[in-house]
């Protein structure tokens, strides 16, 4: 494969033929801010922010590096006056039509905004003027959908488009007044969304956020568990945030399987680990009605039953179903179980069902 | 003009462009149903036609052979001009009068609005009856694509349109065989295409309809030329849904030319297909930006794109494209029949050929103009145009549309051509000229520019879509009074950011009117700052009606005129204006005979 | 699955057969819409109108459970016009002769009567599969829960094989599994006829490995009994106990109120789940377990990928993983299980087990893998049957049309045809108590079509009783015309909808499997 050698900040680095800027700088490790950008969509190089100044064929121009090819011999400066004053300039310009709710924003700490603003020591915003005033859409009980937090970088139109192929949103109106939206500005729930929140895993600001999730926790107090989901037979990686021994919500990370997508069942799906109606305790049926039970009481009671049952009318006279549900091992020591020690090959589970 | 349609002994032309507005659909009629109920059939030819381009005078009618040119005519001049031409003594009433020796003018090209100019691509525009392809045969239509298949390789063809010199007249002026040439030797082979982008946007310029309305042949023959040349058997043209009389006269000419075998399958026997195909834009004026239009054919919302390579490699659908405008396209039949060498005799070094500028504004002459590049502005606005409005002063000409710049009278002088126009902070853009006078104030212009912009940017990125509106709302605020020193350095700081961050040519240009009129006219944007005025005494927040008290005479038009209730006075008394109630719509000043109102 | 569900992507053709892939796989689904957004045909086999038959290029709503006939015409076809793919046939497959010979009676004509779909639907059909470059087959439970499932699938995998469809990237015979672990399931050996990696519980051999590994002196020879044969047997005395660990067959299973009673004749009853569940509160004890947040393990996902499950929380209260619990009862029966994690569980797994050969938790920390994985070298299968089948060739089974058991007649004039909705999963255990699904899809509807609704005088949102041979349940009623007349559909998410008290138990002679898609009913408006 053909190469191509060029210079950021003054360091040389070779990249693959047809490597965007943003590649090679990354390979470098220097750091290109970036809010449309997202590596699974399809770049659009529309937010502008991560403007890189290039010097080429004796032509200098700021350039987006997200889509921008590396050239051999291409000069970039990434952290150039005319490079700062534009990223300075689209913050303030994102900030002065964005709520400044951090306080009590949901995506307070993971919010790309903030980090940026941030790190370019932009305090607020730049410039006054009209806001958008846009109701927050908080009729469904999964995402809440705050239009005025909404910076455009349309990576919830790409992920609905271009992943999860439904393509239920889409950029609407112009100038100002561009907003995303449904067909006929209806609210998600009234739309063909099906509430998969690929969406809200995208959006870089609080715009689309996971109600259960984005309420119960700030984003920095959440320990992140990648694991599988529960549901199908599909198999998707899931992160269980986990906040004082407490599942506060699912969000997806670069599944195997799934890439960055899930359904409404796998992200929204995982209230009922906390459920009330849990069993915690084991419970044995007396006189119709089930009191709680010890371990040590339950588990002799059930071994008693088995074995009287099997001393007297045989081992075929048990039978065991095992569960879709439950892990390999557990399958395993399951069947292991019912042959080895109740000394029956009665064993199933719903495999047809 | 040549090659009169040999049967008739007269042929009167009705300007059935724009002029329909003012009424000439009325006039075409009533000569044809004269010219009939006299038995004239036969002998006098009644011919709509395009734009004659001085739509100041309109509704026009000609009368061919003796290019008797008549102005403002109404259907009740009908039977004058029907017996003019038995009389052959014109209509004296409806004749051009000069405005300097005050005198009748019979025959146009003794109008120094039309001897003043040279028309390539407006020649038939105005003489032959857009919906008849036979008046375009006639006058030698066709024959440029017929040169081209019979003889030429599509090589041949990109070297001639190279050798022309033509530039882009969409605005940028990309040369135009470099174009073809990119087309031309793209890598994918598979399919290509020829888009005619006809969504010409800017305020005040219509050009392109007026080509399209008047002589639409001349399009799709260059677009055929353009797919023979670059390989391509498949044209679009995205025309604004706003100009229904250019679709349809488009429909009309791609259905004729079907029908006589010049588009479609084996066009002239060679063995060369190509289709043509309208799309309608559906009135965002982004579109008229080449990756826009793209993504509008396409399907999707009419959005610009980043593009990582030309149009010419990967445009429509990821095909070889090649994107030109109306009047690029109608200056190819032209090219092709009088040769390259011909043509680039025409204009600049740099500039060959003619350009067409809308002219508008406070210009004496508004209208269609044809001249060759290199002109001065001069020549442009008061020998061809007339000069100013009302005897009043000229102050700057807007060039270029939203995306142009205003040039000031330092540089009247100055030769119309794109790379001069760049340098002055202005762009040649795709031909508008806007006049302006004393009375125009620069700020509340910018405004208007930016307001347009803002409206139509497409929203996809954050500069356009965030740093117009800040700009627009900076501007209102220094129109209104309320501006600040610091609104100056941010209107600079944005414009700086956007120009160079933009992702489209829309945005990139979309700070031009500021930095221009900055440029130009800082001082009326410190007027307002900092003196609270309005040097042209346009942005009504910062006058101040008066009423002098030695002049007025106390009639009380001015009371009974003001719709604020703001003149009080007694009878025969001097009125007095409370500020506090004045809503500076300056009706008392228009209704003072006695000049007592006085506007500061 | 023969291949992954990342190669449905890059299918020239999809034939979707019997699922609703958008609402039971939503993710798979994508998969699906991405082909056809790259340019792949797909053709949707299946009588009501999917979000996924709304993409496809050819949606053949055929009469319900004649699945075997039509698929059986295509393979007509393609034998007749000589489209079959010769090489394949002749070099990975056996008993072609007689395929051929059996099949040429389902002729277009005959498998129009019988299914609906019109032979020159049939014949274009035909051709594309057969013309395709890759062409991958999906399935679900409306091909097999069918009395001729097994059928069905054979008939799936006839034509596959036919056309030379398996053995590559972008093809195959893919049947999407319902559930997170069944595969795993399956696999491991919790089936009354196979040990794990389906060795058989009848092989001498086999069994004497597993009785040296677990230290017993013998194992059970003769297979045991499938769910269904395990509830007849209650029914008749011969089981007297049941250990149910993670199901719910009260609401789960064909003919459920047969299960209950047959459960309730129980001498004893141990039910070890997360929930109270219907099935729970039949039993005698029951054992709280913890959920898969509480607990490591591994799940086997339908594409026969092993992945890690990771334990991010404690269990809830006193509640313990099931394999603790398992290992418990085991120790107090007087046979030692002593393992100190899943890990070790999954190493003992692998020594037993040629297809998990190569698995371990260390390994899988860096990655899945997709049995077979023989050694702890091999990077794992994505294609099945690239060089040769299991068996060593592929095998034509004769694949008869057999209807459905149960069909509309002028007492129950209408078909019920039960399955799953997007927002639920299974008896609703889990889906009805998130805060957030059951709040957004809170109720079942039975969908009806317009037609039928103005024959019984059905408005949208009126309230029928559904009555079959075996039971009943009621219903509001959603009248769409995405169910073909004579049809009415809902799911089995909700308890207060126990719909399977009316489903038909007629099984599948070979799999058991019963036919939950098709039995009749008629309704009463309340």
């Amino acid at each position: 494969m053909s190469t191509i050698t060029l210079t950021i900040n003054g360091q040389q680095v070779t990249v693959p033929a047809g490597s965007t800027i943003l590649k090679a700088a990354e390979k470098l490790g220097v750091f290109i801010p970036t809010l449309c950008h997202h590596p699974q969509l399809t770049a659009v190089a529309s937010c502008r922010i991560c403007v890189v100044e290039v010097t080429f064929k004796g032509r200098k121009k700021l350039v987006p590096a997200c889509m921008t090819g590396a050239q051999d011999g291409m000069e970039v400066e990434t952290e150039s006056a005319a490079v700062v004053e534009s990223r300075r300039t689209i913050l303030e310009l994102l900030l002065a039509n964005h709520p400044q709710d951090c306080l009590t924003c949901g995506q307070n700490g993971d919010c790309r905004l903030q980090d940026y603003a941030f790190r370019y020591n932009v305090p607020g915003a730049g410039f006054s003027g009209e806001r958008h005033a846009y109701k927050i859409e908080d009729d469904n009980p999964f995402i809440i959908r705050d239009m005025n937090k909404c910076i455009l970088c349309g990576r919830c139109v790409r992920m609905c488009a271009e992943i999860q192929g439904d393509g239920v949103i889409d950029f609407a109106h112009r100038g100002f007044n561009t907003k995303i939206s449904t067909a006929m500005d209806l609210p998600l729930s009234k739309s063909e969304c099906v509430f998969c929140g690929n969406c809200a895993a995208v959006c870089p600001v609080g715009a689309l956020q996971e109600k259960g999730l984005r309420s119960s926790a700030r984003t920095w107090e959440v320990k992140k568990v990648k694991t599988i989901c529960p549901y199908c037979g599909t198999g998707c990686s899931i992160e269980l945030n986990v906040k004082d021994g407490r599942v506060v919500g699912v969000t997806s990370c670069d599944g195997e399987v799934n890439g960055p997508a899930l359904c409404v069942k796998g992200r929204f799906g995982y209230g009922f680990i906390h459920h009330p109606d849990r069993l915690t305790t084991p419970l044995i049926k007396k006189n119709g009605r089930f009191v709680e039970a010890s371990w040590e009481e339950t588990i002799s009671l059930v071994a008693e039953k088995l074995t009287g049952i099997k001393n007297d009318h045989g081992p075929d006279a048990l039978a065991v179903l095992s569960s879709a549900r439950c892990t390999n091992e557990e399958n395993y020591l399951l069947q292991k179980f019912t042959r080895a020690v109740l000394g029956t090959n009665n064993i199933d589970h719903c495999a047809r069902l | 003009m040549k090659n009169l349609a040999g049967k008739y002994k007269k042929i009167i032309c009705v300007c059935s462009g724009g002029c329909t507005s003012s009424g000439s659909g009325k006039v075409l009629a009533g000569l044809q149903a004269a010219a009939a109920e006299k038995g004239l059939a036969g002998k006098v030819l009644v011919r709509p036609v395009g734009c004659h381009g001085f739509c100041q005078q309109g509704p026009i009618v000609t009368v061919e052979p003796e290019k008797i040119f008549y102005t403002r005519v109404t259907e009740a001049d009908v039977p004058d001009i029907l017996e003019a031409l038995e009389t052959n003594r014109p209509v004296e009433r409806l004749l051009y009068v000069d405005p300097t020796s005050g005198k009748p003018v019979v025959t146009y090209d003794q109008i120094p609005f039309y001897s003043r100019q040279q028309k390539l691509v407006l020649e038939k525009c105005g003489c032959i009856n857009p919906e008849n392809i036979e008046d375009y045969l006639d006058q030698g239509g066709y024959k440029a694509l017929k040169k081209v298949l019979s003889t030429m390789t599509p090589q041949e063809v990109v070297d001639e349109v190279k050798n022309s010199g033509l530039r882009g007249r969409g605005g940028a002026g990309f040369p135009t065989g470099i174009k073809w040439q990119g087309a031309l030797s793209a890598k994918i082979k598979d399919k290509r295409y020829v888009i005619c982008n006809a969504d010409e946007g800017d305020p005040g310029a219509f050009m392109d309809r007026s080509v399209l309305e008047g002589d639409p042949h001349s399009v799709l023959e260059g677009m055929a030329i353009c797919g023979f040349a670059t390989g391509s058997h498949e044209g679009y043209i995205y025309v604004r849904a706003e100009y229904p009389l250019a679709i349809k006269r488009l429909k009309i000419a791609i259905a004729q030319a079907e029908e006589y075998g010049l588009l479609g399958d084996n066009i002239l026997n060679s063995g060369f297909n190509f289709h043509i195909k309208i799309k309608a834009g559906a009135g965002a004026f982004v579109c008229g930006e080449g990756t826009a239009l793209m993504a509008s054919i396409e399907g999707s919302r009419g959005m610009p794109r980043f593009k990582t390579a030309r149009s010419t490699e990967k445009g429509l659908w990821g095909k070889p494209t090649t994107l030109n405008n109306v009047e690029t396209f109608a200056n190819i039949p032209v090219i092709i029949n009088k040769g390259s060498r011909w043509y680039s005799s025409i204009g600049t070094e740099k500039s060959t050929g003619t350009k067409i500028f809308s002219l508008t504004g406070k210009v004496v002459n508004t209208g269609l103009v044809e001249v060759p590049m290199g002109v001065t502005l001069r020549r442009i606005i008061f020998d061809i145009g007339g000069g100013i409005q009302n005897n009043k002063k000229f102050k700057a000409v807007q060039a270029g549309g939203p995306s142009g710049g205003c040039i000031p009278a330092d540089y009247l002088d100055l030769p119309v051509d794109y790379d001069s126009l760049d340098e002055v902070g202005a762009m040649m853009g795709s031909g508008g000229l806007v006049v302006l006078d004393e009375t125009t104030c620069m700020v509340d212009l910018a405004r208007f520019f930016l307001k347009f912009t803002q409206q139509e940017s497409c929203g996809k990125c954050t500069p356009c879509r965030e740093g117009t509106k800040r700009m627009l709302e900076i501007l209102t605020r220094i129109c209104e009074g309320k501006g600040t020193p610091k609104d100056i350095d941010d209107l600079e700081r944005l414009s700086r950011v956007i120009s160079s961050t933009s992702l489209c040519g829309l945005g990139k240009s979309a700070p031009n009117p500021v930095l221009s009129t900055l440029k130009y006219f800082r001082s009326e944007y410190e007027a307002h700052i900092n003196d609270k005025r309005c040097p042209a005494g346009v942005c009504s927040n910062l006058l101040v009606y008066t009423i002098d008290a030695a002049k007025c005479t106390g009639c009380g038009a001015c009371a009974r005129a003001c719709p604020a209730g703001a003149i009080s006075g007694e009878k025969k008394q001097p009125h007095a204006i409370d500020a506090g109630l004045c809503i500076k719509c300056g009706s008392c000043l228009q209704k003072c005979k006695f000049g007592a109102v006085v506007k500061k | 699955m023969t291949n992954s569900i990342d190669e449905i992507a890059g299918a020239d053709f999809i034939l979707a057969i019997g699922t609703n892939t958008t609402e039971t796989h939503p993710v798979i689904a994508l998969q699906v819409k991405k082909a056809v957004r790259q340019g792949a045909k797909l053709a949707v086999i299946d009588p009501r109108v999917t979000k996924l038959a709304e993409l496809a290029d050819y949606h053949l709503q055929l009469n319900p459970g004649t699945d075997c006939a039509l698929l059986n015409g295509l393979a007509n076809v393609i034998i007749a016009e000589e489209l079959w793919d010769k090489d394949f046939v002749a070099h990975r497959t056996e008993d072609f002769a007689s395929f051929r010979q059996w099949v040429s009676g389902y002729t277009p004509q005959y498998v129009e009567r019988v299914t609906g779909i019109p032979a020159d639907v049939i014949y274009k059909l035909a051709r594309e599969y057969a013309g395709a470059e890759n062409a991958a087959i999906l399935y679900t439970m409306g091909l097999t829960q069918h009395i001729s499932g097994t059928a069905n699938v054979h008939a799936v995998a006839n034509l596959a094989m036919l056309c030379g469809q398996v053995g590559k990237k972008h093809s195959g015979v893919n049947p999407l599994r319902g559930q997170n672990n069944v595969q795993g399931a399956c696999d491991m050996g919790a089936l009354p006829d196979v040990l794990t990696g389906y060795q058989k519980v009848t092989s001498d051999e086999v069994r004497a490995k597993f009785a040296r590994a677990w230290k017993v002196d013998t194992l059970p020879a003769s297979a045991g009994l499938t769910v269904g044969e395990m509830m007849a047997g209650t029914q008749k005395g011969c089981i007297k106990a049941m250990y149910i660990v993670g199901e719910n067959p009260v609401l789960s299973d064909a003919n459920a109120g047969d299960v209950k009673e047959a459960l309730q004749k129980l001498d004893f009853l141990v039910v070890q789940d997360i929930f109270l569940t219907e099935t729970a509160r039949l039993a005698d004890v029951v054992l709280p377990a913890a959920s898969f947040a509480e607990k490591e393990g591994t799940f086997t996902n339908t594409e026969r990928r092993v992945q890690k499950v990771r334990k991010a929380i404690a269990p809830m209260g006193r509640a313990r993983a099931d394999w603790e619990i398992i290992c418990l009862l085991a120790g107090a029966m007087g046979y030692t299980m002593n393992y100190q994690s899943p890990a070790e569980i999954m190493d003992e797994i692998a020594s037993l087990t040629p297809s998990y050969g190569g698995i371990s938790h260390a390994r899988l920390e860096k990655g899945s893998l997709q049995w077979p994985c023989p050694n702890k070298d091999h990077p794992g299968t994505p294609v099945l049957h690239k060089e040769k089948f299991v068996r060593g060739r592929g095998k034509f089974h004769r694949a008869e049309y057999i209807p459905p058991q149960e069909l509309p007649d002028q007492e129950y004039p209408l078909l019920l045809c039960t399955g799953r909705r997007l927002y639920h999963y299974h008896t609703g255990t889990m889906t009805l108590r998130t805060g957030a699904l059951e709040k957004y899809y809170p109720g079942e509807y039975l969908d009806v079509n317009p037609i039928d609704a103005r024959k019984w005088k059905l408005t949208p949102g009126c309230r029928v009783r559904v009555i079959s041979r075996r039971g009943e349940v009621e219903l509001v009623v959603r009248i769409t015309d995405t169910i073909p007349p004579g049809m009415v559909f809902t799911s089995f998410h909700f308890p207060e909808v126990p719909i399977n008290n009316l489903t038909n138990p007629a099984q599948d002679p070979i799999a058991k499997i019963p036919e939950l898609k098709v039995c009749s009913v008629r309704l009463e408006l309340l």
